[in-house]
């Protein structure tokens, strides 16, 4: 059986039918073709599937759609500005190295935005503990824990609202 | 995952409807459980029934000397709210630690206490403060409310609306991690109630329990060298190939002091 | 050279992509009219297949087809087999069982697939392949690695009677004993190197459509390069010509060495594509990556040394058993003692040395490369051994090491193995992390830790590797009339910032900027055909040379081009920065690459275009050799067990940094797999073969809040044996970390007389050890 959903993704309202055990995550890359949200595992813990909904980082593949139905949803494609200027949070990846093989990233990156907001002029030791729930094989980190803590500090000082 | 039939009630009363109703129907809160439980074919719920629609089952507020939080309300709310963290900062300390910031965004602390997995953290918060579980039905005391492994007192077609924390003088938690799920290996609340000292343990136990032998020795004298000669028995404590149940035991204890100790 | 050329610290071209969500995993990947596979897994470590029944399966809602092995070996479907080939000292070859794509008549592992179910939608193929009825009668199950040399362990392969494949020895023991007789000190080390799942971030996955007209079979996979994959389903999988297999990766969310296998997923998939008529996708989930991508490390190690009365090593013998698995990897048997893997004796001089090596068949999943490939059991052995020596000799660990170093002027060395080492500063490595760790300043720091209850320690680890991997690739490089430069490459990044380094290397060589430069990589219908791909380490030199070699083969052609425009001798034209010159007269590669298509302006008999390719090939037996030295710092909460690392320097020699951005990238993620090694990552098999790790739930994949910052520093000796100078890079963090991490965590627990702990190093195992040596202590 088929159920309406509708939801803001990126700005745009976005409409569907879907099952009611499609997951969020599912909605967002098999029906709305935005696959830049990922998945990495079937038990909530590397954090590739990171999106806001509300605002808030949630792990995209632990929420159903008509979970999230009525809400607004911002994806790693719904970051760079329409000119392609990209969000402190990315632009801070690129410059620290943030990423390799890139398929943690968008939700590093999402979850690294959550932690900035949370946590004006993050430091270190923070950022790294606010990471448990993302996994990342390739960088070891360090440069990942660079961009949120740079990124934090330039959020902070734009008053950053994204 | 097995579809099923998705109701999002607006009232508790129409959840307890469909919970009588359905034929295999299953509540769903924060989902942070369920929904990979459901993933892995492991449950097959015939309705799913979303708490998240009903208002009156949000939100934290005072009612004289008990802090009440709603049923439905998330783990990232209570570990930053300001009325938590100036009466229960031990309560706000645990919730702050339960998986990462994203599960806390969506997991609800009635969700996780219904489920009662021996390794999550709010057990530890709801036997060591001695909360109250208030239900549709009734009122269940904390102490009476896990039962045993993922049980917990709650009859078929009760729903936990809030919980009903007394206000301590003083309360600490301690967890250490679990190294690839994050949950609690052992988690240690101690409060001080003003009328004695409450030790709850939950990680170790097939269900979080108290440690009257540390109660007794801290309430008499509030110090880690209270309790520094009391071990506590091995004996039945969970064992895994992540830590065995002499470690559990050991951790328990020291856990319990640095808590102590981080009273000032 | 300019902000683009070698050495800059040159930010991603990858980036902006990656980073907005517009990488194209296999995931990301639909066909039209594409039907799901899901794969039916053996429960079972080891049992006997009486019968499957998938009647019930096949009736069941939106199912297309159900295949099991008997439908591939009826359809004359090939099977796997590793490329090895061992015999022992008398001759006698290794048994090589070969590998149906879905098991037949048994299964012998945990996971093994038993059959593939076809579906409209993923949840429908889900739901029917709970419904095939497999009938399995259980067999006694063997998982112990050390246990499966028991001649009395239950039997893998029956029909070879032992679950030892080969007994492969370097030399008579004999040899060696002569020399462990005269050392006046003997230090013997155990070692269990933990059984890792490498877990790529992105699980395995493959879409596959056959073109019944041309008869054309494309693959969409996450590889790291798509020429051996190819190679191997048309040749050895679905008997075509190769040029009818087309293997696509886009983008591939991390390799690690194991994604570079042909996995029977693959097969199955593409061959069900041709049997049905359909294209065919397979998502692979977590849990499946986990019983499905080959594992890594699993060896059990028990080596002797000895040393003389000036602390030199006299002899060194090692008896290595190696987890296989229930298969054999492609590559799989043969990580301890060819290619990188017979690096031992690592960086020391060592000139009497035995070594043994049991390659042991287990009901487990296949072990095979993963990051380093030997390379880091070889090094974590010999560096405990020196850290033994240290102990039993008095001398400081830092001084046994430094006695027995190969030293500068003894390069080049050709080691016991038969490596010829052409360069690295060894001693220079130990100064520079030593210095840059402050190791000096370790015992003020030791105090403080102490007064907040805490042990610190400090431990170094030297290492050095064999990189390069296969001795064959090609690239091309061509100059397209607009000016603009295409690199075509076999090689292939998934992480490693190819488009980037080989832009910059395309700047230098011939003068087109860097951002007019881009790669073509991830498609064998595009890449060169000599190629192989990314793994080894290999890129920077195999690539980097090609690429150098083409760019010669382009200025060699374009300068007979200029010479002609202007009007000059071949003999008298230069080129420097993209600009050719003749006398008075100059012109640019861009005004020649146009030109270089009309034919007037060619020399008689020139084709036209500006686009050449070089065949690298090298000698086999010569690769390059990444060394270094890394210091470790941590602290250990003595009451919980818990260590935590404080400190961390990587000093590394990777030749001459192509960009240092991106080796440092590549140091960082190195030190990350060997930490996560030394510190949380364990499979855990129980008696009756079950996975007990099977899932991110249980297995403890390391994170950020494990890590301190990492400092990472250059020792650049250039390598000699390429004209690039360079070095491989992928695989060195995880070759240093282990032994500098458990060498400092001994060194904090030396107060209770533990001197080796097995890894990983987590709370329940360090706090088990202080207890036990507390009670030894006082009974």
């Amino acid at each position: 059986m088929l159920t309406d959903v509708n939801m803001t993704i990126n700005g745009r309202e976005v409409s569907g039918k879907v099952e009611a055990r499609t997951l969020l995550v599912e909605f967002i890359r098999d029906h709305l073709k935005l696959t830049g949200t990922h998945v990495g595992c079937d038990t909530t813990q590397c954090g590739c599937c990171v999106v806001h909904v509300d605002g808030r980082a949630v792990k995209s593949c632990t929420i159903l759609a008509l979970q999230a139905r009525g809400t607004s949803v911002t994806t790693i494609e719904g970051l760079a500005k329409p000119d392609g200027s990209l969000h402190p949070m990315q632009e801070a990846f690129r410059e620290h190295h943030g990423l390799q093989c890139g398929f943690c990233t968008p939700g590093m990156v999402m979850m690294g935005i959550d932690i900035a907001r949370r946590h004006p002029n993050a430091d270190e030791h923070t950022v790294r503990h606010e990471l448990e729930g993302n996994i990342c094989r390739c960088t070891g980190y360090q440069g990942i824990v660079e961009a949120i803590v740079d990124a934090s500090r330039t959020m902070a000082t734009a008053g950053e609202k994204v | 995952m097995q579809d099923f039939t998705f109701h999002m009630p607006a009232a508790v009363a129409d959840a307890s409807g469909l919970l009588g109703s359905c034929e295999d129907p299953k509540l769903i809160a924060g989902g942070m459980t369920l929904l990979p439980t459901l993933k892995q074919r492991l449950a097959e719920p015939t309705d799913l029934i979303d708490l998240g629609a009903i208002a009156d089952l949000k939100g934290i507020r005072r009612e004289g000397e008990h802090i009440v939080v709603g049923a439905m309300t998330c783990h990232a709310d209570v570990a930053a709210s300001e009325l938590v963290l100036s009466t229960i900062p031990g309560l706000a300390m645990l919730a702050g630690q339960i998986g990462d910031p994203a599960v806390r965004h969506r997991g609800t602390i009635g969700g996780s206490c219904a489920n009662a997995d021996p390794a999550a953290d709010y057990p530890a918060g709801i036997v060591g403060l001695g909360a109250t579980v208030v239900t549709n039905q009734r009122e269940i005391a904390g102490d009476d409310f896990f039962v045993g492994l993922f049980e917990t007192a709650l009859e078929p077609g009760e729903i936990i609306t809030a919980m009903r924390f007394p206000v301590p003088k003083w309360s600490h938690y301690m967890k250490l991690r679990h190294p690839a799920s994050g949950y609690a290996v052992v988690g240690v609340m101690i409060v001080d109630t003003g009328a004695g000292v409450r030790v709850a343990v939950t990680g170790a136990g097939p269900s979080a329990f108290r440690v009257t032998a540390m109660e007794e020795a801290l309430s008499a004298d509030f110090s880690a060298k209270a309790i520094d000669a009391i071990k506590v028995d091995a004996d039945g404590l969970n064992a895994d190939m992540h830590a065995s149940a002499a470690y559990r035991a050991h951790v328990i204890g020291v856990l319990a002091k640095r808590a102590i100790a981080a009273r000032r | 050279m300019g902000q683009f050329g070698i050495g800059q610290p040159v930010r991603r071209k990858e980036d902006v992509r990656l980073l907005t969500g517009k990488g194209v995993y296999t995931d990301d990947v639909n066909i039209d009219g594409q039907v799901f596979a899901v794969f039916v897994r053996s429960p079972q470590a080891h049992a006997t297949i009486n019968s499957i029944d998938i009647q019930p399966a096949l009736a069941a809602e939106g199912v297309i087809a159900i295949y099991t092995g008997d439908d591939l070996a009826a359809d004359g479907v090939g099977t796997l087999e590793t490329e090895v080939e061992m015999s022992d000292l008398a001759g006698n070859p290794m048994f090589r069982p070969k590998r149906t794509l879905l098991a037949t008549g048994k299964v012998r592992f945990l996971g093994e697939p038993v059959a593939v179910v076809l579906a409209e939608t993923q949840e429908q193929a889900r739901a029917a392949a709970e419904l095939v009825m497999v009938d399995y009668d259980q067999l006694p199950s063997i998982a112990s690695t050390s246990g499966a040399v028991d001649p009395s362990s239950p039997p893998v392969w029956p029909e070879h009677g032992s679950n030892v494949s080969v007994h492969w020895e370097n030399r008579p023991a004999s040899e060696i004993d002569v020399h462990m007789e005269r050392a006046k000190t003997r230090v013997t080390v155990d070692i269990v190197n933990n059984r890792l799942v490498p877990n790529p971030m992105e699980p395995r996955a493959a879409v596959a459509q056959f073109d019944a007209e041309t008869g054309v079979m494309t693959l969409y996979a996450p590889t790291q390069g798509g020429r051996r994959i190819q190679g191997g389903l048309a040749k050895g999988i679905l008997k075509i010509p190769a040029d009818k297999m087309r293997v696509i990766s886009q983008d591939t969310g991390g390799g690690f060495g194991i994604r570079g296998k042909l996995y029977p997923e693959l097969g199955v998939v593409c061959w069900a594509a041709r049997r049905s008529g359909r294209p065919v996708k397979w998502r692979g989930d977590r849990s499946e990556t986990f019983v499905s991508d080959y594992h890594g490390r699993d060896q059990v190690n028990h080596a002797e040394m000895g040393l003389d009365e000036n602390g030199r090593v006299v002899a060194l013998k090692v008896h290595t058993i190696l987890n296989v698995g229930a298969y054999m990897g492609e590559n799989g048997p043969r990580l301890p003692i060819s290619g990188g893997g017979r690096i031992i004796p690592g960086v020391y001089d060592i000139a009497n040395f035995y070594f043994s090596v049991k390659p042991v068949f287990t009901n487990t999943v296949p072990t095979d490369t993963y990051r380093g490939a030997g390379r880091p059991e070889a090094n974590f052995l010999m560096e405990r051994l020196m850290d033994a020596a240290a102990d039993a000799t008095g001398l400081s660990r830092d001084e046994v090491r430094r006695r027995n170093v190969i030293r500068q002027d003894q390069m080049p060395y050709m080691t016991q193995m038969g490596l010829l080492i052409d360069s690295g500063d060894f001693i220079g490595n130990m100064d520079m992390a030593m210095e840059h760790s402050d190791w000096k300043g370790f015992e003020a720091r030791r105090k403080d830790s102490e007064k907040t209850g805490k042990l610190r320690g400090i431990g170094i680890g030297n290492f050095v590797e064999a990189a390069g991997g296969r001795p064959t690739e090609e690239m091309r490089v061509r100059i397209s009339p607009d000016g603009k430069a295409t690199v075509f490459a076999g090689t292939y990044s998934h992480g490693q910032g190819h488009e980037t380094v080989y832009a910059q290397l395309i700047e230098e060589y011939l003068g087109v900027p860097f951002a007019d430069v881009s790669l073509v990589q991830g498609d064998t219908a595009t890449s060169p055909m000599g190629s192989a791909g990314t793994f080894g380490s290999r890129s920077s030199w195999m690539g980097g040379l090609g690429i150098r070699k083409s760019s010669d083969a382009v200025i060699a052609k374009g300068r007979k081009i200029a010479a002609k425009l202007l009007q000059g001798e071949e003999e008298g034209v230069t080129f420097e920065n993209g600009v050719f010159s003749a006398g008075a007269g100059s012109v640019t590669i861009q005004e020649v690459a146009k030109a270089a298509q009309e034919p007037k302006n060619l020399p008689e008999g020139m084709e036209p275009g500006l686009d050449e390719s070089f065949h690298v090939k090298r000698d086999a037996e010569l690769f390059n050799f990444p060394n270094g030295c890394h210091v470790c710092e941590v602290e250990v909460d003595p009451d919980l067990g818990i260590v935590q690392i404080v400190r961390y320097t990587a000093v590394d020699d990777c030749g001459v940094v192509l960009n240092p951005f991106i080796v440092h990238g590549q140091v960082y993620g190195g030190v990350a797999q060997g930490i996560g090694q030394a510190l949380t990552e364990n499979t855990v098999y129980d008696a009756e073969g079950q996975l007990m790790t099977g899932s991110f739930m249980d297995y403890g994949m390391p994170k950020a809040q494990h890590f301190s910052h990492i400092e990472a520093l250059f020792n650049e000796v250039p390598c000699k044996t390429n004209e690039l100078g360079v070095k491989g890079a992928g695989e060195a963090g995880a070759c240093g970390a282990p032994s500098a991490f458990v060498s400092a965590v001994m060194d904090a627990l030396k107060p209770y007389g533990i001197r080796h702990l097995d890894m990983p190093l987590t709370p329940d195992r360090v706090w088990q050890a202080i207890a036990e040596a507390k009670s030894d202590k006082a009974a």
